[in-house]
């Protein structure tokens, strides 16, 4: 650990105490580990605290292990463009509970992809984000999240069986509720199609 | 779906009897009795661009609401061309996710290939020899000046203007037959290896790329005449989807994007890598943030790397390319056949790959479309528990539709042509 990387951790310590789990350094990379329900707060004074001002964010992805044992993690690449400092933060998840963090769209607007991103592909969900929907998947998309373990290369489902569904597929579902209101082409839709996009609104 | 107008408004004008267009209330015209063309003069309007069209530069998909002619707000669609490369990663080997890299961005394979690389050594903490250093330079200023042309040679057409597009992709072949030359393939390049390239380049190489770089100034002033002070061009272009720094980095967009908001961050000059920091050259850096000075630093960005190669090819000189680490390299195959050491690391390799240590790792590289990152996690055994992608233009999408608000339906298509995107990278 450089004298930097001790400095951060003893500010990120002395500010949130307990708060601050742990932090390791590979490869000269620092990696905080924070406790969820206080990690908000933790990033939000890294980005807009004078002393560090980490105002970049480079990345926002998930880890899961192959230990089923291990715990998920959410992980914030920062980036302090005025200091030239890098810092990633990880938020542990209990698998087995529910994958929830709150959303950080309202520090970076760019983390409003990347946390859709991260909830299609893991199935974490981030409580406050305005429009969490499936980014790289379809919407209809039923298999599950496909960079979790649990998840077969191949998918869940025989190819027979994509491929029936995606030629069974309605055209019209690729446009959200949010845009058919654009067009007022929701009423045009069957009364099926018209639950299940209520339904699936109602959840998020 | 057809696109279909919305009675967003509190009249709807009809056609009254007289055969004279009146304006009666939304309730009365909803009427089904009353025959009312939708799409007759009602204000919004929903219209679907792509995934199947040339002006979207890829599988992407626009669904934009207009008020007349002006953009009211603007949904992107991406993932159709998603071929699971992360999750693929997890099944491969180190070397054996290079091939991957080519078709994320596909435009500047060989950077995508040396970033891989790069990561990896991060990883377990290997030197490369000077030869391969420089071979990688060479490698990704190539790239840059390809992307480029691409970029500016498909915005130029969509903007109206044809013939730079034949004068820059005649330049782009033959970087294109310098790759063919060195790897064998001209996109599916996978030319770096851990802990080293794929192979050296051939005899005579270096002076195909040096009338390269003599000559390709020459098109730059060409085009440079066609383009920059261009009235069409700068009224396209100039105040054009602009934003400003602090919006920029808020979005953490990156590269040419960045730099033309005013925020002076190259990867290259920053955190350098490759030993970035020993070239003479400078990084442009614009102050409007529109598609003007987007253009300007791409184009800019170009003559700079003809600089940087110049120089790489200055510095070449005859050596080893990989580093001797019988971790990752193997070790000369005449050795292996009467060495019990030597071929008991060709069976360790080729039987079990190579294994970085448990650990993680995120490496940053300044690509054409801007930083790309490689996080790569590892628990110790030959495969990477995760291989994640920081996929550059993915992220500089996705502040299209702050781009876009309240521009007309025609600059959508100069701004999504500004972001240079490139949907293999972006879908992944």
């Amino acid at each position: 650990m450089t004298e930097g990387q001790a400095d951060q951790l003893a500010a990120l310590r002395g500010r949130f105490g307990a708060a601050i789990e742990r932090s390791v350094v590979f490869a000269g990379q620092q990696v905080v580990y924070v406790a969820a329900a206080q990690a908000h707060a933790v990033l939000e004074w890294l980005q807009q605290d004078p002393s560090q001002r980490f105002d970049y964010l480079t990345d926002l992805t998930a880890v899961e292990y192959r230990d089923a044992e291990r715990p998920l993690e959410v992980v914030y690449q920062l980036r302090s463009l005025t200091r030239r400092v890098d810092l990633r933060v990880k938020i542990a998840l209990d698998p087995s509970g529910p994958l929830e963090v709150r959303t950080v769209t309202d520090l970076w607007k760019g983390a409003e992809w990347l946390e859709r991103e991260a909830w299609d592909m893991f199935g974490v969900k981030f409580l406050g984000h305005g429009d969490l929907r499936r980014i790289l998947m379809w919407e209809t998309y039923s298999e599950g999240h496909p960079l979790r373990k649990s998840f077969p290369l191949r998918g869940h489902r025989s190819r027979a069986e994509q491929t029936r569904q995606a030629l069974a597929a309605n055209p019209e579902a690729h446009y959200s509720l949010e845009e058919l209101s654009i067009a007022d082409a929701y009423q045009a839709l069957p009364a099926d199609m018209q639950a299940r996009l209520v339904e699936r609104e109602a959840a998020q | 779906m057809s696109p279909r107008t919305l009675e967003l408004s509190v009249s709807t004008p009809v056609v009254g009897a007289d055969g004279k267009v009146r304006n009666v209330p939304l309730g009365v015209a909803r009427r089904p009795s009353e025959a009312v063309s939708d799409d007759f003069g009602a204000e919004h309007m929903l219209v679907n661009i792509g995934p199947q069209h040339p002006a979207t530069h890829g599988v992407l998909r626009l669904v934009v609401e207009l008020e007349g002619e002006t953009v009211k707000r603007i949904i992107p669609h991406v993932g159709y061309l998603h071929s699971g490369f992360e999750k693929l990663g997890e099944y491969r080997q180190y070397n054996q996710i290079i091939p991957l890299t080519d078709r994320t961005d596909y435009l500047a394979p060989m950077a995508n290939n040396v970033a891989l690389a790069l990561a990896v050594e991060a990883l377990m903490g290997i030197e490369i020899t000077e030869r391969c250093r420089l071979l990688r330079v060479i490698a990704c200023e190539m790239s840059r000046i390809i992307s480029h042309i691409v970029w500016l040679g498909t915005t130029g057409i969509d903007l109206g203007a044809f013939t730079p597009f034949l004068w820059l992709f005649q330049q782009r072949e033959r970087i294109y037959n310098l790759q063919e030359s060195w790897t064998g393939a001209r996109l599916t390049t996978s030319v770096a290896r851990v802990g080293g390239m794929m192979a050296d380049v051939p005899e005579g190489w270096e002076d195909g790329l040096r009338d390269f770089v003599r000559t390709f100034p020459a098109v730059l002033r060409e085009v440079d005449t066609m383009f920059t002070r261009n009235a069409i061009w700068i009224g396209r272009t100039q105040g054009v989807g602009a934003i400003g720094a602090d919006e920029a980095i808020n979005y953490s967009l990156s590269g040419p994007m960045l730099r033309a908001s005013g925020v002076d961050y190259d990867v290259r000059k920053d955190r350098p890598y490759l030993g970035y920091d020993e070239f003479d050259f400078d990084v442009p850096v614009g102050e409007h943030g529109d598609i003007y000075d987007r253009y300007l630093v791409r184009f800019e960005e170009m003559a700079q790397s003809t600089r940087i190669l110049e120089q790489a090819l200055d510095r070449l000189r005859p050596g080893p390319v990989n580093v001797s680490d019988p971790r990752v390299i193997l070790p000369p195959k005449s050795r292996a056949m009467g060495d019990m050491e030597a071929m008991i690391f060709h069976f360790k390799q080729v039987m079990e790959g190579i294994k970085p240590p448990a650990g993680e790792v995120y490496f940053g590289v300044e690509n054409p479309k801007g930083e790309l990152g490689y996080y790569f996690v590892s628990d110790g055994t030959a495969k990477p528990v995760r291989w994640r992608i920081r996929p550059p233009s993915f992220l500089n999408l996705a502040a299209l539709p702050r781009l876009c608000e309240g521009a007309l339906l025609s600059d959508v298509i100069a701004i999504n042509a500004s972001v240079d995107i490139v949907m293999g990278e972006i879908d992944r």
